[in-house]
């Protein structure tokens, strides 16, 4: 097929180009790059007859010549403003099409024991980091890791108590052409150390963009670690995320992740539970309409005994759109004592919506406790005759009942200004009435 | 007259339950409608505040002079038409004092009336709390979830307490009570009682009207009032049986 082999010549006169700049990096990651890209050309895009990409099309970003970008310089802190938590955006690091920016971030006071600076920088650190993604052969962390020129990296010290949440913005702003944006967040958080973090991607502009956003989690014996994802990337992104999370013993990692904007939004999350009695929960709220498509794969690997994990996600989908989840949950030979729940349910608010869901369990011990369950559904008639039987409007009924089927996930995120703005944000997103 | 109900005819699922009803109340006045288990007693309870499963295929009721079926519930929730639900549904993540808020404030703007603060309204269900001997708890939970019977019943009263309709239908308030419950929830609705407002009784059981005294008493069967009486009909009826009545109305027929 010409267009495919014309396709590979896009990104690859674009790697050609990259390797010559000093964004390439050291010898290390130079080497990691190429090994990376030339994994990616030799394996192209996904298709449907891949398991794992069975109900989810990417015809659409492999027939889009997305270029390399550039940093979008004309920024300012006002252009920020609407993608901000009034008072959860005090420590914020900004990241533009992939670059981290000093200029647009708040990083003056920052609380004793965290340290953030640019990926870029934390890149050239020698021993290098390595973190899972490297061995991923997901061909989007393949594509991220040929062509990342920055992001973020966080790390927080052994015993440091961090309240207040660290707010990464990520912002896509293609220009005119259709623009590969590939940004990367990485936290080390310290042995017993604790803090939060708010990951939030945001979109600017009316052309395609192709985010291939690579995050990845290293918490020492102990930490505790709160994470929130917000994605409000415009219609017309296609936004391939993926998460490594990786605890080591008696680690809590928490995790409500909002999905609202994408063309086409995939989240790929793999939580390795490494240790004695790390506990992960992995929870989840997307809402799509006209003709998004959202997917979710989850893997939660219990690797060692007494891990807890628990998963919610749920979805709001309305006009054609499509959802996909796929939870996989491992239980390894050693991993006795694992107690993994795992619940997933749709509302579906139009004919037109509709999601394959699936649960995965593959479990190699014997003494576990495993469950899962899904429940696809229209808003409750019995709820919404008994609201209207009150005196309440259709309207405020149907948004009432959108609003308590989202809120087991939405009321797990911790900070008020990130909940309260979230849940606004939904009111919009579904124009449902305030 | 309040509500005027002629020759009324409701249609479940392709099967006729009411079949010919008619009914007159007056503000003020508290009807029983009493009646063995499928005469359509429910049904009329659910056709006069617009459940969506039920369709009058003929008759008209005419509330407050304007045309009833042909109202949305909302409406006639706005209008003053109050039903306690038989089986109270359970709506978790919506909060059971955030739900009554947005209720109160519909019914009061569709009145004229101004929308009330978060403050007075919070006066507001103080009050009434106490009137059904409410816990404050029950009113930060989700609406009815995790409630037993007797307070899930007890909050429908509660929310008609805070409403103030101008036609109540309680529809089988007395089931699942037990005696304790069920003086509690008929104290609260005879503090409701006032001349211009109506209340419709509807029951299997005589015990409820012990503490409701009923001034008409109105027996169903087979989708028709068959007999009317005073509150001595009721007695009567417990006495007798239900049996009674259909043989009553079967040497009618």
């Amino acid at each position: 097929m010409p267009q495919v082999a014309e396709r590979h010549e896009t990104y690859a006169a674009d790697f050609e180009a990259f390797r010559e700049t000093p964004a390439f990096g050291p010898e290390w990651l130079g080497t990691a790059r190429s090994s990376a890209f030339a994994r990616f050309i030799a394996g192209g895009f996904p298709t449907t007859r891949d398991e794992e990409w069975k109900f989810t099309n990417v015809a659409a970003i492999a027939a889009t010549p997305f270029r390399r970008i550039g940093a979008a310089e004309g920024f300012s802190r006002a252009d920020l403003e609407p993608f901000l938590f009034t008072d959860a955006s005090r420590l914020l690091a900004v990241v533009i099409n992939g670059r981290f920016s000093a200029r647009l971030s708040s990083l003056d006071s920052l609380p004793a024991g965290v340290t953030i600076s640019g990926m870029a920088e934390a890149m050239t650190d020698q021993p290098p980091l390595e973190g899972p993604s490297l061995k991923s052969a997901h061909p989007f962390v393949l594509l991220n890791t040929a062509f990342c020129e920055g992001g973020v990296f966080v790390h927080i010290e052994p015993k440091a108590v961090v309240t207040e949440p660290i707010h990464v913005l990520f912002i896509s702003a293609p220009g005119a052409d259709p623009g590969l944006v590939a940004p990367r967040l990485f936290v080390v958080a310290g042995e017993q150390s604790q803090s939060s973090i708010v990951e939030n991607y945001a979109g600017v502009g009316d052309a395609p963009v192709l985010t291939t956003a690579v995050t990845e989690f290293l918490l020492g014996p102990g930490a505790m670690m709160d994470h929130v994802k917000v994605q409000r990337e415009t219609a017309e992104a296609f936004h391939m995320a993926s998460t490594f999370v990786h605890l080591h013993r008696a680690s809590t990692f928490t995790s409500q992740a909002i999905t609202f904007g994408g063309r086409i939004a995939r989240n790929d999350i793999t939580a390795t539970l490494a240790g004695d009695g790390a506990e992960c929960t992995l929870n989840g709220l997307y809402v799509a309409d006209g003709e998004t498509l959202v997917d979710t794969h989850t893997t939660i690997d219990h690797a060692m005994p007494h891990c807890p994990s628990h998963e919610v996600y749920k979805g709001i989908l309305a006009g054609r759109a499509k959802a996909v989840f796929n939870g996989k949950i491992i239980v390894r030979p050693d991993a006795q004592k694992t107690d993994a729940k795992q619940t997933n349910k749709a509302l579906l608010l139009s004919d037109e919506a509709s999601i394959n869901t699936k649960p995965q369990l593959e479990i190699f011990a014997d003494d576990v406790k495993c469950t899962h369950g899904a429940a696809i559904g229209q808003l409750d008639a019995d709820q919404l005759f008994y609201l209207r039987a009150r005196g309440i409007g259709l309207q405020d009924a149907r948004n009432m009942l959108i609003h308590a089927f989202a809120s087991d996930v939405l009321n797990g995120i911790k900070h008020d200004a990130v909940r309260e703005r979230l849940e606004q944000v939904l009111v919009e997103k579904l124009h449902l009435p305030v | 007259m309040l509500l005027e109900i002629s020759d009324l005819r409701v249609r479940v699922e392709e099967k006729e339950i009411l079949k010919g009803l008619s009914l007159s109340v007056n503000p003020g006045e508290v009807h029983a409608i009493m009646g063995p288990n499928g005469s359509g007693k429910s049904t009329l309870a659910r056709i006069l505040c617009g459940h969506p499963g039920y369709e009058a295929t003929g008759g008209t009721a005419t509330y407050d002079g304007k045309d009833l079926l042909d109202m949305d519930p909302e409406e006639r929730a706005r209008e003053g038409v109050f039903m306690a639900f038989q089986y109270p549904v359970e709506i978790p993540g919506v909060n059971n004092s955030y739900f009554l808020k947005a209720a109160l404030n519909a019914v009061r703007k569709h009145r004229g009336l101004q929308e009330l603060d978060a403050v007075e309204f919070l006066q507001v269900i103080r009050e009434k709390a106490k009137l059904l001997e409410m816990d404050q708890s029950m009113l930060h939970r989700a609406v009815n979830e995790g409630f037993s019977g007797g307070e899930k019943k007890r909050n429908e009263i509660f929310q008609m307490a805070v409403l103030e309709p101008k036609l109540a239908i309680l529809d089988e308030t007395d089931s699942g009570l037990d005696i304790d419950a069920l003086r509690i929830v008929a104290a609260g609705v005879n503090a409701l009682r006032s001349p211009d407002r109506a209340i419709i009784v509807v029951t299997h059981y005589q015990r409820l009207l012990d503490y409701i005294v009923p001034d008409f008493v109105h027996v169903l069967s087979g989708g028709r009032i068959v007999k009317s009486g005073g509150k001595e009909l009721a007695l009567e009826l417990e006495d007798k049986g239900y049996g009674w009545v259909d043989a009553v109305a079967g040497a009618r027929a």
